[in-house]
């Protein structure tokens, strides 16, 4: 149960790294990444993955 | 005329800041008092101070000032339709496009760096590459970095407005004075087709409800800002066939909710940008389409005429970009704030400027004397300093002023593709370059080869270069006289 960011897409703008609320993306050298581990796919916290509706490019940030 | 115009332009060349002083101080201004004239008449005192060295607030700053942006915010909380944060391409020169981020502390280093270099800087803004206030953090934590080391310098921001209303007492506290508000739309409805979502709330929000949300907030914030003192500008994108006709309402709301300056932009939509309406086809407005617009608000909210749309990283005097001598690579690691360049810059801008003032009121008085009727479309080729000292042949933009019994009135600018590259002239940059000046009667500039100049002729556009170096409005009054019989005035710059 984890989200994954699609780093082709990604536009580095970051949006999505302040508002999960897991604190599961960084900033890996030049690519956000999501850790598995910490991801909850927002269970519990909002009704929709923040990442993924946050996110100003489709499908970049999808289920892993 | 020569002594204050040799001292305006080494500034902007000189490396070392006594020499400009000494220049500054041999000029033939012998008052001690001046440099306060130059405010108009129409603004009051406590606003113009704030003003004053602001080059987008104030059209008469924007020939001696400049400004930087810093690219801290690259995230944002609403799609627009005219926006494409996926590509980024460096020959672009747009709001939204940048060529590197940077982090708080890069941003400090850079800044540092072009006040060291660019005498003429006054103003910090963040204008993204997405939003200020959403991507908050960046934008408090390089504001506060900046402050410490450059406190004299001025700070604004520029946001869609969602994320607004959560930081005015924040923005109040760190004496930010000029905040953008992007306001395309005051009915949902005509939102709806600008933007596709908004992010708020940890939900994202879609189709008219979206635009509702965003149009509450965008008015909230613009209220909040008013009540504290805080200078508002409002800028619209003018999208023919969506919200061309609209941004009369807009003008309205805007001006009753104490916004400071409109400011009309037209929309940039090129299929290579890849954005919604670049992909769909929707048209640009034309220049003349744009400034009929433009002239039906005048009894408006007051407008902003002479924005270049910069990218979120632009630096120097507006129209003119200078990012790419300060990109990251070329900027020493250790750096010190040195205030003398910009001290020495101020001083001598504050002689030129109340000479400046007089001969431009001069000028005015005896446009408005010349007759009853005629006016008069100019397209002037400058460099900054409000001069005529830009070659036809140089020129990436001309600034344009109409001349009627009403006075000179500055009415906006046209940007060009560099006419002549390396000597040669290109015919079809010619061709577009005349495109470009549809409606100008008279293009003064400081130098124009024949062959332009009667290409131009033949095309209806009279070319001069009589006026080098003199002050434009100097040089507009002696042409209108010219045009429409009174004895010419004589130089007074
Ligand atoms: S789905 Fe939620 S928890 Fe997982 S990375 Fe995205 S925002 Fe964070
Ligand atoms: S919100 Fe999307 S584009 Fe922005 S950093 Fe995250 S994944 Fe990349
Ligand atoms: S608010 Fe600015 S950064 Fe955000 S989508 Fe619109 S134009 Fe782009
Ligand atoms: S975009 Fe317009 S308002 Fe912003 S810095 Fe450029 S000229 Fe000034």
């Amino acid at each position: 149960m984890a989200f994954k960011i699609i780093a082709s897409q990604c536009t580095q703008c970051g949006a999505c790294e302040f508002e999960c609320p897991s604190g599961a993306i960084e900033l890996k050298r030049d690519n956000y990444v999501i850790d598995p581990d910490k991801c909850t796919e927002c269970e519990g916290a909002f009704e929709t993955q923040q990442c993924a509706a946050v996110c100003p490019v489709p499908k970049t940030c999808v289920p892993a | 005329m020569t002594a204050s115009m040799i001292s305006l332009d080494s500034l902007a060349s000189a490396k070392t800041s006594h020499r400009r002083l000494t220049i500054a101080k041999s000029s033939n201004c012998k008052s001690s008092s001046c440099g306060s004239t130059a405010k108009p008449n129409d603004i009051d005192a406590a606003v113009w101070e704030k003003i004053k060295d602001h080059p987008c607030y104030s059209e008469e700053a924007h020939h001696y000032f400049a400004r930087m942006h810093v690219a801290v915010a690259p995230a944002c909380n609403i799609q627009c339709n005219y926006c494409n944060r996926k590509y980024d391409c460096a020959n672009e020169s747009r709001p939204g496009v940048v060529s590197e981020k940077l982090t708080p502390d890069q941003a400090l280093r850079k800044v540092i760096a072009v006040a060291n270099e660019v005498p003429q800087l006054s103003v910090l803004g963040i204008a993204g590459p997405g939003d200020a206030c959403y991507d908050w953090q960046r934008t408090k934590a390089t504001f506060e970095k900046v402050i410490a080391e450059i406190p004299d310098i001025k700070l604004c921001i520029s946001t869609n407005g969602l994320a607004l209303p959560d930081h005015v007492d924040e923005l109040a506290s760190m004496n930010v004075d000029h905040v953008t508000i992007t306001i395309n739309m005051v009915d949902p409805q005509i939102g709806a087709k600008i933007y596709p979502w908004i992010f708020y709330n940890h939900r994202r929000y879609t189709g008219i409800e979206a635009a509702e949300i965003l149009h509450e907030r965008q008015m909230l914030g613009l209220e909040m800002l008013a009540a504290r003192g805080i200078l508002t500008k409002i800028n619209s994108v003018m999208i023919p066939g969506v919200n061309d006709e609209h941004l009369i309402e807009v003008n309205r709301w805007v001006k009753e909710r104490g916004a400071f300056l409109h400011n009309v932009m037209p929309l940039i939509s090129e299929p290579a940008h890849g954005t919604y309406y670049g992909l769909t086809g929707q048209r640009a407005p034309r220049p003349i389409e744009l400034k009929a617009l433009q002239d039906r608000l005048e009894n408006g909210a007051k407008l902003m005429r002479h924005c270049r749309q910069c990218r979120a990283d632009a630096v120097g005097l507006l129209g003119e970009d200078r990012g790419k001598e300060f990109m990251l690579d070329q900027i020493p690691g250790e750096l010190s704030y040195d205030d003398r360049n910009r001290a020495a810059y101020r001083e001598v801008v504050a002689q030129e400027r109340s000479i400046h003032a007089a001969a431009k009121s001069e000028a005015i008085e005896m446009v408005k004397a010349a007759g009853p009727d005629g006016s008069l479309q100019i397209a002037v080729a400058t460099k900054g300093g409000g001069r005529i000292n830009e070659h036809f042949g140089h020129a990436k933009e001309f600034q344009i002023y109409e001349a009627s019994p009403r006075g000179i009135a500055f009415v906006g600018h046209r940007k060009i593709e560099q006419y002549c590259r390396g000597g040669w002239g290109d015919d079809a940059t010619l061709d577009a370059v005349i495109v470009a000046l549809e409606g100008i009667d008279i293009v003064l500039c400081a130098k124009i080869g024949d062959c332009p100049k009667k290409r131009l002729a033949d095309a209806g556009i009279r070319a001069m270069h009589a006026y080098s170096y003199d002050y434009i409005e100097t040089a507009i009054s002696a042409v209108y006289a010219a045009e429409f019989g009174v004895g010419p005035l004589t130089a007074t710059a």
